[in-house]
């Protein structure tokens, strides 16, 4: 066996110009799979990076899955209810105290209350309905992707006083107010009061920043008349792929509805599995092009070689060796060529990741983007794996056909 | 004097669809130390023959024993095992591995064999090539040779298993004049000296001259096999 490496490797290195062909071959399919593969996933998970970074992983609010089962339902089995008017409950999450201990317990990651309600901000003479927050500012930031978007103040500006308050900056363009601005908010219980712009945010998402205004949990309670309700748990977990069994968990213990964000997005990522479908399609059919491209070059040379074949033969070498002779030969331009391909492919996702180009959002073009690009070993493993077996193929078909051929007739040929 | 080949009845029939026959029914035993030449018009089906009796190819019908095997029943591994040791070829191209040093060449049987270690393997090349007058050419590329050297190199990957019998296909046939006679005294040599049994596939007629047994073949027949007396040295 030795020998036959030697043989292989004799053949290789003195045939240079050839060998370089073959190994680029291979080094560019590899490559090149590694590229798209590298993009494809990339692009896969910042969209979902950004799915989940500006949503909560899990949200519970005060709604429940199926109406309430009255009592007495529970009392006789032969109780039935038709056109029964429930009594209006007091509206929002019961004992928000002890559901929030009881959560804090055992949810791995953090968590803020709120109370979000309806409400309409008035200011000269303008009236446009908002989402009105009502949040404790150190929980909310570390919950929150909009403690990150702000583009005036903070979060924590809002404990400056009780009547502070943070809109997006489309809301604010909106109705002309700015920081500093007093504006008043009108809430569905018909209470009215003065709020002071203390900051202003910009998410890129329209339907919050001209939509959402955050105040004290306190003040929302009071424009409410809901003292002490929160109707809004967040969850951010450390691991957002557990979201749903923290949901079940959580909708379990406390009976309220708990919609963990795969939930949520429901519809974006069955489209994202079409989207998935499409790339493993297009970088299969990459691979087996680069497959097709290998096993035309190796077996090129090898059928070049079949004069070779002949001598051996006429040597005392058996139609075995010759075998081994070239599967071991395509083996090593397909191991030279993937490893070349990997050195191709780093580079090539290195000067993908430093293409940038903007965003223009909403005419502010504040975003600069790069390309995403995920690395994973399981690109090159699978570029590699396939560039070894499509060139080991390449090297044994062609080998297998010359070393059944008679010697004499490729001897014979060769004039 | 034992026989090395005998042939019973070899026909050789390429499938086709007009079937060809290249050799036709022939007859013909070989022992040791003989020097023999087939002629004939070309596509009389020498080369086949030649290509029969080295095991580079397998008869239609007939029986083939080398070495007092019957052939037929061997498989690839045992046949090429076969070829190892007993036949050494040369052709009318030097057949050299081009990516090879000249002695890498003839250890190449060497090494298939796994007789020898790598040592001995490269004494017994060298002392090949010296006695071939290539004493300064061991590391050389074939293509950095002359026609004539690298069909002595050739001969010299013939001999390196020292096998009984060595089959030469035109072995003179691509050489100029003074080549042709180097090569064929080499041959001539290995006869006399070395007690081989060449079997040559030649159209000139001076070197079928010099022979001890012409085997003449027309249309894959033999149609005269004549011993001569040995000629003069």
């Amino acid at each position: 066996m030795r020998l036959i490496f030697e043989l292989a490797l004799t053949h290789i290195a003195g045939r240079g110009r050839q060998t370089i062909v073959a190994i680029l071959g291979v080094a560019l399919g590899v490559g090149f799979s590694i590229a798209m593969a590298a993009l494809m996933q990339g692009t896969e998970k910042d969209f979902i990076a950004q799915l989940v970074d500006t949503m909560p992983h899990v949200q519970i609010t005060d709604e429940r899955r199926t109406a309430r089962r009255q009592p007495a339902e529970d009392l006789f089995a032969a109780t039935q209810f038709e056109g029964l008017r429930p009594k209006e409950d007091r509206r929002g999450i019961l004992n928000p105290a002890a559901a929030f201990a009881s959560l804090r317990s055992w949810v791995p990651g953090r968590m803020a209350q709120s109370l979000r309600t309806q409400g309409v901000v008035r200011y000269a003479g303008r009236d446009v309905g908002v989402s009105i927050i009502g949040i404790d500012p150190e929980t909310e930031a570390r919950v929150s992707s909009v403690a990150g978007d702000f583009v005036e103040g903070s979060f924590d500006a809002l404990r400056a006083g009780g009547n502070n308050i943070v809109v997006g900056d489309g809301l604010a363009r909106r109705i002309g107010a700015s920081t500093g601005t007093t504006i008043q908010v009108v809430a569905p219980t018909g209470q009215s009061r003065g709020f002071r712009i203390v900051g202003l945010f910009h998410t890129g998402n329209v339907a919050r920043d001209e939509g959402e205004a955050y105040v004290l949990l306190k003040s929302a309670q009071i424009l409410s008349e809901r003292p002490n309700a929160i109707n809004d748990i967040r969850l951010r977990l450390d691991d957002p792929e557990a979201a749903p069994r923290v949901a079940r968990q959580a909708e379990a213990e406390l009976g309220y509805k708990a919609v963990p964000w795969q939930e949520a997005n429901e519809s974006l990522l069955e489209a994202l599995v079409v989207r998935n479908v499409v790339m493993y399609t297009v970088v299969g059919a990459i691979l087996l092009v680069a497959g097709f491209g290998i096993f035309n070059i190796i077996s090129t040379i090898t059928h070049e070689k079949a004069r070779d074949i002949a001598i051996l033969k006429s040597l005392g070498f058996t139609q075995g060796n010759m075998r081994r002779l070239f599967l071991v030969e395509g083996l090593a331009l397909g191991l030279a060529g993937s490893l070349v391909g990997w050195l191709i492919g780093f580079l090539l996702c290195f000067a993908l990741s430093q293409v940038e180009f903007k965003v223009s959002g909403a005419g502010i073009g504040r975003e600069m983007t790069n390309l995403p690009l995920f690395w994973s070993p399981w690109h090159y493993a699978i570029a590699s794996a396939f560039a070894l077996i499509s060139s080991g193929v390449a090297g044994y078909l062609p080998a297998r056909q010359a070393a059944r051929l008679n010697p004499v007739d490729i001897i014979r040929g060769a004039t | 004097m034992s026989l090395l080949i005998e042939a019973d009845h070899l026909t050789r029939i390429l499938p086709a669809t007009v079937p060809v026959t290249l050799v036709r029914d022939v007859s013909l035993t070989v022992g040791e130390q003989e020097f023999i030449a087939i002629t004939g018009p070309s596509g009389s089906g020498k080369s086949s023959l030649l290509y029969l009796l080295g095991l580079l190819d397998r008869p239609t019908s007939g029986i083939l024993r080398v070495a007092g095997r019957d052939t037929s029943s061997l498989n690839d591994h045992a046949l090429a095992h076969l070829r190892l040791d007993m036949l050494g070829f040369v052709f009318q191209f030097h057949f050299l591995l081009p990516e090879f040093s000249v002695l890498e060449n003839v250890k190449l049987p060497m090494r298939k064999a796994g007789r020898l270690s790598s040592g001995e393997m490269r004494e017994r090349a060298a002392g090949l090539l010296e006695e071939l007058g290539l004493a300064g050419h061991l590391d050389k590329r074939p293509d950095q040779l002359s026609g004539g050297q690298r069909q002595r190199v050739a001969v010299a990957r013939a001999l390196a298993n020292d096998p009984h019998v060595v089959l030469a296909d035109e072995p003179t046939g691509s050489l100029d004049s003074k080549s042709s006679e180097q090569v064929f005294q080499i041959l001539r040599d290995l006869v006399r000296k070395r007690g081989k049994t060449v079997i040559a596939v030649t159209h000139e007629m001076d070197i079928a001259a010099r022979v001890d047994r012409r085997i003449h073949l027309v249309d894959g027949a033999v149609v005269s096999d004549d011993r001569v007396a040995p000629a003069a040295v």
